[in-house]
């Protein structure tokens, strides 16, 4: 598996934006769940093995309610990207330029997900780059939570 | 079922704004707004409010039909409808909704408007400030994704990647904007001209988007008049007859956490073709184009979707001197649009359309018979609506 500790646990962001949460009605629960014990867990349909993202409580390709959860690698490649200069929240107003990556995943029917792109917030950034997660703990929040970050491999 | 199309049914037959005001700088409250723009359009219509019979409008619109035609002493409500989805997607989904229900007979005399006071309520470009997100927001919030422009940039960037369309089409997009802003006395930016040295020094909001890529955010309220084609006939003001208008989205458009399958596009793929197919107009039939700016990649992408030209001819025909009133083929965005006239979410675009059909716009194209709409490109559902005049029936 490719799990990893952050380098350090300093969070890319600083503190203060708006944690997540799971959903009141359950429905990605083992998500949140999974990434505090470091496993990125993805939603798929029991019945016709698709993989969907983000979840929800039918399978958009065959219907059915009875939809699982896999655990997946964590390994995908940059499908976009932006740098966010503007800060946008309080929280951020001393941050300065920060890189968030929409990452696909094609172990998984390339579902697309959304994080930071860890390390200088200023690299070049290239569409079709290999990363790997890497999960950020924010354990002393008021709820603790987990976030899955990608980093280039 | 034959003959199920909106063309040459309904006409506009009015139109009024109140003045626009950069955020927070009126002192109307937004119900107060929209009263005073829907009295303009009805003075404008040369019919007295009371005759109108309903009220269409989008993005959650805070002034409720029910109270309006209390105010303002309606003989009676038959149509109160609401366009779901947030933004400007809307807005020339509300005129087909307001359309329909006089072409089937709901209705009589539909207002379309929109109100916005950002002074009383909340703005648009900020990040959320609870403490805590669920559902959606729960999977971009916690990154730093969190207002319009964030949300739509990832799309313009893989836009750009796939294609090779360059930002020079963006460029050029807010440069004509700002330069027919400078010939309309409404607009919050008349006097202040945008130069190339100005755009290029802008600062990042965020990459592919500097400053003048970006919509202003405003106050004020626009409305339109409108009733069946056989009543316009009669009316004080020249028609601008619907020639046709569509609004939704692509297969998944809205996958959560950027998932839908066709993510580079504004969304308008699926919609461009029945549009002119309704309105029985190709691309190469239409005058003068406003194209909702939240931000300009999208117009960008809005213009190659409905057919104005391909990706790879993007970079030569998206140049500021093609977009402009009076030496384009073009014309785009005449009023000054949400980056340089008012953010009223996209409404004050489909005024403008009207205007040109009237010949009263302040870049009028000469002899301007086909007049486009696209309501805002990268959300769900868009729309867009072609006008036409007496000349097109």
């Amino acid at each position: 598996m490719s799990q990893q500790k952050m380098p350090n646990q300093t969070p890319y962001l600083p503190e203060g934006l708006p944690a997540p949460m799971p959903s009141r009605d359950g429905l990605d629960t083992p998500y949140w769940e999974g990434l505090k014990n470091e496993k990125l867990m993805i939603q798929r349909c029991n019945v016709c093995q698709n993989w969907q993202w983000g979840p929800e409580w039918i399978c958009h390709a065959c219907h059915s309610f009875d939809l699982g959860w896999g655990e997946v690698k964590g390994e995908g490649v940059i499908y976009s990207w932006e740098r966010s200069w503007h800060p946008v929240h309080p929280a951020l107003q001393e941050r300065g330029p920060y890189i968030v990556v929409l990452v696909e995943l094609p172990e998984v029917g390339n579902i697309r997900m959304v994080g930071n792109l860890l390390g200088d917030p200023q690299q070049d950034i290239v569409i079709g780059s290999a990363v790997k997660v890497v999960f950020e703990h924010h354990p002393d929040a008021k709820v603790p939570f987990t976030l899955a970050q990608w980093q280039i491999t | 079922m034959t003959n199920r199309t909106l063309r040459g049914k309904v006409a506009v037959v009015g139109v009024g704004e109140t003045t626009y005001h950069k955020r927070g700088g009126s002192d109307d409250p937004e119900f107060v707004l929209a009263l005073k723009a829907i009295l303009a359009a009805s003075e404008d219509a040369g019919i007295e409010p009371r005759e109108i019979d309903g009220f269409a409008s989008f993005s959650n619109d805070r002034s409720d039909p029910s109270r309006l035609s209390a105010a303002l002493g309606m003989d009676e409500l038959k149509f109160a409808n609401m366009q779901w989805g947030g933004g400007g997607g809307g807005g020339s989904g509300a005129v087909a909704n307001a359309a329909a229900a006089i072409a089937t007979g709901v209705a009589d005399c539909v207002v379309v408007f929109r109100a916005l006071a950002q002074g009383q309520f909340a703005r648009f470009g900020q990040g959320p400030k609870s403490s805590g997100v669920s559902g959606d927001g729960a999977y971009t919030i916690p990154y730093g994704m969190m207002s319009p422009a964030q949300m739509f940039a990832m799309r313009c960037t893989r836009h750009l990647h796939e294609t090779g369309v360059t930002r020079d089409t963006y460029k050029a997009v807010s440069l004509a904007t700002y330069e027919h802003a400078q010939n309309n006395p409404r607009a919050v930016m008349h006097g202040r001209p945008l130069s190339p040295e100005k755009y290029d020094g802008a600062r990042w909001i965020v990459e592919p988007y500097q400053l003048y890529d970006c919509c202003m955010e405003n106050d004020g309220a626009a409305a339109m008049v409108l009733v069946s084609a056989e009543k316009a006939k009669d009316m004080k003001q020249k028609p601008a007859y619907l020639l046709g208008a569509t609004a939704g989205s692509e297969y998944r458009n809205a996958a959560p956490c950027h998932n839908a399958p066709l993510y580079a596009t504004s969304s308008f793929t699926s919609l461009a073709p029945r549009l002119y197919e309704m309105a029985g107009v190709e691309p190469q039939d239409i005058d003068v184009l406003q194209s909702y700016e939240n931000f300009t990649g999208g117009v960008v992408m809005s213009i190659i979707e409905h057919g104005f030209c391909s990706h790879d001819e993007a970079n030569e025909f998206i140049r500021y001197d093609n977009l402009l009133a009076a030496t384009g083929k073009l014309p785009l965005n005449t009023s000054g649009g949400n980056l340089a006239e008012c953010y009223m979410h996209g409404l004050e675009l489909i005024v403008e359309a009207v205007r040109q059909i009237r010949g009263e716009s302040p870049n009028q194209v000469v002899n301007a018979n086909v007049s486009m709409v696209t309501s805002g490109p990268m959300v769900t559902p868009v729309s867009n609506c072609i006008f036409g005049s007496q000349e097109t029936l």
